[in-house]
């Protein structure tokens, strides 16, 4: 049945709202589907010309109990008719298919008065009457909080058309949530029948039935009518998450060997590349254990294939021996660590940034080697491919900093166009000059050449020891100050290619700038334009460099009264005085610039959003004035 | 020529055995280690192996110095992984010899979990594990293989466990596909022993029993003093036992019998010297990961469009 089918049943249907944006959640216990819900509502919203960003709701297990808070599983998805840059602030929209999971989202704080709460009342009915009680007594806290419930029947609706309604009601609510916001119904379809694509034809037919009968009953029996207007990208997209757009950036920098071992939230990125990788003739080694990963990955290199190893903060915890290791012995490597909740074992599917120092300075002596941070879709694609040639340059280790909100949202980015220029080139094997040792430190640079083994009079052994030009083992003090000194010296050299950071607002100066990395930046420009409407005077920055820092950073800050990082680490309050610890990079730019530089930051396991930066950056103004 | 060749050579180079020594050895007179890096370099140069297509890995320790001291390619990696960073070398190299060397804190302590899952993996290489039952480089601490009541540094009353038997571990790893063992006082043995793994197709794992004269002084004069104390395992698959066989006693050993195999590895007096394990139906993970080696451009970038497609807005 077409959408226009449906409007000629329902003459007295209501107009529809235009918004410029809507973030919409959807929340269910584990396995009831409402992650698909959402990445299917974000793809057809993609689809249609919308900005999208998604941001996945994730229980820390595989099958958690059911109606529990700790077990809310789901999809929050901003939608906007421009260009979306992160998951917003609190939630306009949310269907939940129990009212335990719901209350996890406000705890969160996701929820705020007046979010429409399309709640299955499946409960009332319910034959415990214990369950009966606990749905009774979270309405009336949920008025309470003046939110706005609407019972909607999921479950008994799904019933009618499949026999489990377990395995159907998100299709079911996604055909609700795609009659309220105007979503092309076509496009809906064509989603569906690819999302269960690998399944039977007959349980394609069924979703297709369960989306017509959700989007027919919204038509039918809801008032509410919701449009965000597309403003079409011109030039062609492609959708993909953060790890999605990190796997397409290995694949496509010519990279061959991706050594890994499990770990959340990073292993996404070899589910994928282990179907994709193999059809370019390249491989995925699932090793023992991380330090296993990073050796083999090690090996590779030595061997001229320059690898990618996947972790996460507790992996690269076991990697840092190695990691070394291919400092000294000057081997190129890709290290992809996508940060998640810490210390230990932490919050595994949760977002944090508290592994820049540990990337920076876990590793035994001085280890310097180069750490980027991409923060958006495009740039977790850019900077694999711009990591494998630094790698290559200046032999030496490179890390990628990601983190699990990037790697689970969805955005569109613009379609890459492969080139050949991307990839690596055939491993040289002509005979090296005998005259030029393995590591020839320039005294400018520290950049040297390095034989691959097969080229015939290259001949050496790496050894993590310290050694000479000629890869001998060498304890003597100026020897071993001098390759120390050509190490770091690759560093300097390349921070005088790079361009200084970009300011978002004025570059001018102003009265506070904002500097962050990673992640955070699309809600930090949010904040700082809806501030500058509002005529405050404040610019912000996205360090993209960690090491080397980029360039300039201190001409940069002298032109702003105030300087405030804001990341995802801890930090602790003003009131520490003395005692107290700055968040990570605000510690690395006050040691770098000798500016009093201020932090605001949290570790609660979710994104920062615009409002709570807003309110950072307008107490910091007020409380500095 | 096969298609994983990586270079033509245009005509047929001879080598010397100068041409595969490195950096003199500064190892104990009269350490095991000295035999077993002449038969190594014997070996490359019998076999002619080109120095720049020879790649020796090693761990640290005593025994891990050992690729400073030849004229290929060598790693020097860290305490328990050389076999990770061999792996890995060989997973895009079909055209390079590896070989690693190992000790017993090496490979049976902070690197055993590498040890099973490379006997697993079963990529091309020939391991050796210089075996001298001592930490020698840290001064004499125990290792897993020292034997029981052996005043160490670490147990100074005596180690309080039995060691662990390398051989008998390495058979039961599954995958595992050619185990053997020698001793550092026969080399004539070790070098046929090294020419059998080098002609295998897989990793090739041989333990050395060894002497280290600084920390264990005497501990294998028993066996060495009386040629009944060794017996030679002899089998057409197995190990050549050379002019040995002329001197000392054989026995036949069909290494292709697990049962067997697993009880000549436990076997301590007399010691048995060959083949003990040959598994030539293991299967080879470097087959999974030299896939695809040869893929042109073209073919990378058509896979590369095919793939954005899949994520494309149409």
């Amino acid at each position: 049945m077409s959408e226009n089918q449906s409007i000629a049943d329902k003459p007295a249907m209501p107009e529809r709202k235009i918004v410029s944006q809507h973030i919409i959640e959807f929340v269910s216990d584990a396995g009831e589907g409402a992650q698909t819900a959402g990445q299917c509502l974000g793809t057809i919203s993609a689809k249609m010309g919308n900005g999208i960003w998604t941001v996945e709701i994730i229980p820390a297990e595989v099958e958690p109990p059911r109606r529990s808070r700790a077990g809310a599983s789901g999809n929050r998805v901003r939608i906007g008719s421009k260009t979306v840059t992160n998951a917003g602030d609190q939630a306009d929209l949310v269907v939940a298919f129990n009212e335990q999971v719901l209350y996890s989202r406000f705890d969160v704080g996701a929820l705020r008065e007046g979010t429409i709460i399309l709640l299955d009342n499946v409960w009332q009915s319910s034959d415990d009457p214990n369950i009966q009680k606990e749905f009774e007594d979270a309405c009336a806290d949920f008025r309470n909080r003046k939110a706005d419930i609407r019972f909607v029947p999921f479950e008994a609706e799904t019933k009618k058309i499949i026999r489990d309604p377990r395995h159907g009601k998100n299709v079911w609510a996604l055909g609700l949530i795609c009659a309220i916001y105007d979503r092309d119904i076509k496009l809906a379809e064509n989603e569906i029948t690819r999302k269960f694509a690998k399944k039977s034809q007959e349980i394609v037919d069924a979703n297709l039935r369960l989306l017509h009968a959700g989007y027919d009953w919204a038509m039918q029996n809801m008032d509410l009518r919701f449009s965000i207007p597309a403003h079409s990208a011109p030039v062609p997209q492609i959708v993909v998450n953060g790890n999605i757009a990190l796997a397409l950036g290995i694949m496509a920098s010519g990279i061959e060997v991706c050594s890994m071992y499990p770990i959340t939230p990073a292993t996404s990125i070899s589910h994928y590349l282990a179907e994709a990788f193999p059809k370019m003739g390249c491989v995925v080694h699932q090793a023992e254990d991380e330090i296993a990963a990073i050796g083999f990955a090690i090996g590779a290199s030595f061997a001229g294939k320059t690898p990618v190893t996947i972790t996460s903060g507790p992996g690269l915890a076991l990697k840092n021996e190695f990691m070394a290791l291919a400092i000294m012995a000057e081997l190129p490597l890709v290290v992809v660590i996508v940060q998640r909740g810490g210390p230990s074992t932490g919050l595994p599917t949760r977002v944090e940034q508290g592994d820049l120092l540990s990337a920076l300075y876990a590793q035994p002596g001085d280890a310097p080697k180069i750490v980027m941070a991409p923060s958006t879709h495009e740039e977790c694609f850019r900077f694999v491919i711009t990591a494998r040639k630094l790698a290559e340059t200046f032999r030496t280790p490179v890390i990628i900093l990601s983190d699990a909100n990037l790697a689970t949202g969805q955005q569109p980015i613009p379609r890459p166009s492969p080139k050949a220029s991307w990839f690596a080139p055939p491993i040289d094997l002509s005979d090296w000059d005998e005259s030029v040792p393995p590591f020839e430190w320039d005294p400018e640079t520290g950049l040297s050449q390095r034989p691959i083994p097969g080229q015939k009079n290259g001949n050496y052994v790496v050894t993590g020891l310290a050694h000479d030009q000629a890869g001998h083992v060498a304890y003597e003090s100026s020897i071993n100050e001098k390759a120390l000194q050509a190490r770091s010296r690759k560093l300097a050299t390349l921070q005088h290619a790079l361009k200084s950071p970009q300011i978002h607002g004025d570059p001018n100066g102003g009265d506070l700038l904002v500097v962050g990395w990673g992640s955070p930046r699309g809600a930090i420009e949010e904040a700082v334009d809806t501030l500058r409407a509002q005529g405050i005077n404040v610019s912000s920055v996205t360090l993209k460099f960690l090491s080397p820092l980029e360039p300039g950073l201190k001409e940069i800050f002298s032109k702003f009264k105030h300087i405030l990082c804001v990341e995802m680490n801890y930090s602790d309050p003003k009131e520490f005085n003395d005692a107290r610890r700055y968040s990570q990079l605000c510690t690395i730019l006050r040691s770098h610039t000798l500016c009093d530089i201020d932090c605001w930051s949290h570790v609660r396991g979710i994104p920062l959003t615009p409002k709570d930066i807003e309110k950072a950056i307008l107490d910091h103004i007020n409380c500095s004035c | 020529m096969s298609i994983t060749d990586w270079t033509l050579e245009p005509r047929m180079r001879e080598f010397e055995l100068g041409d595969y020594i490195g950096a003199a050895p500064r190892w104990c007179p009269s350490c095991g280690n000295h035999t077993v890096l002449k038969c190594l370099q014997k070996l490359c140069k019998e076999l002619n192996l080109p120095p720049e297509k020879t790649v020796v890995v090693s761990g640290i320790g005593c025994s891990s110095r050992l690729p400073h001291h030849m004229g290929t390619y060598g790693f020097h990696s860290l305490h328990g992984r050389a076999l990770p960073v061999a792996c890995g070398i060989r997973a895009r190299r079909p055209d390079l010899s590896i070989f690693v060397v190992t000790g017993d804190g090496d490979c049976c302590a902070i690197g055993a979990g590498h040890w099973l899952h490379a006997l697993r993996y079963n990529m091309k290489m020939t391991v050796l594990l210089l075996d001298n039952n001592i930490y020698g480089l840290t001064k004499k601490q125990t290792s897993p293989t020292t034997p029981a009541h052996t005043k160490t540094n670490t147990h100074p009353n005596g180690a309080p466990l039995d060691p662990v038997n390398p051989l008998a571990t390495a058979i039961s790893m599954t995958n595992a596909s050619f185990i053997a063992q020698c001793v550092d006082w026969l080399p004539e043995h070790l070098y046929y022993t090294l020419l059998r793994a080098q002609a295998y197709p897989g990793l090739a794992f041989i333990r050395i029993r060894q002497r280290c004269p600084h920390f264990m002084k005497g501990h294998l004069d028993a066996f060495i003093n009386d040629i009944n104390k060794v017996q030679l395992l002899v089998d057409d698959n197995g190990v050549d036992p050379g002019s040995l066989l002329q001197t000392h006693h054989a026995v036949e050993h069909d290494p292709t019998n697990f049962d067997k195999a697993m009880t000549m590895a436990q076997q301590n007096d007399p010691i048995p010297l060959g083949l003990l394990y040959l598994n030539e139906n293991a299967l080879h993970y470097d087959a999974f990961t030299q896939k695809g080696i040869v893929t042109s451009e073209e073919e990378k970038l058509a896979t590369l469009e095919a793939e954005f497609d899949k994520f494309a807005i149409v």
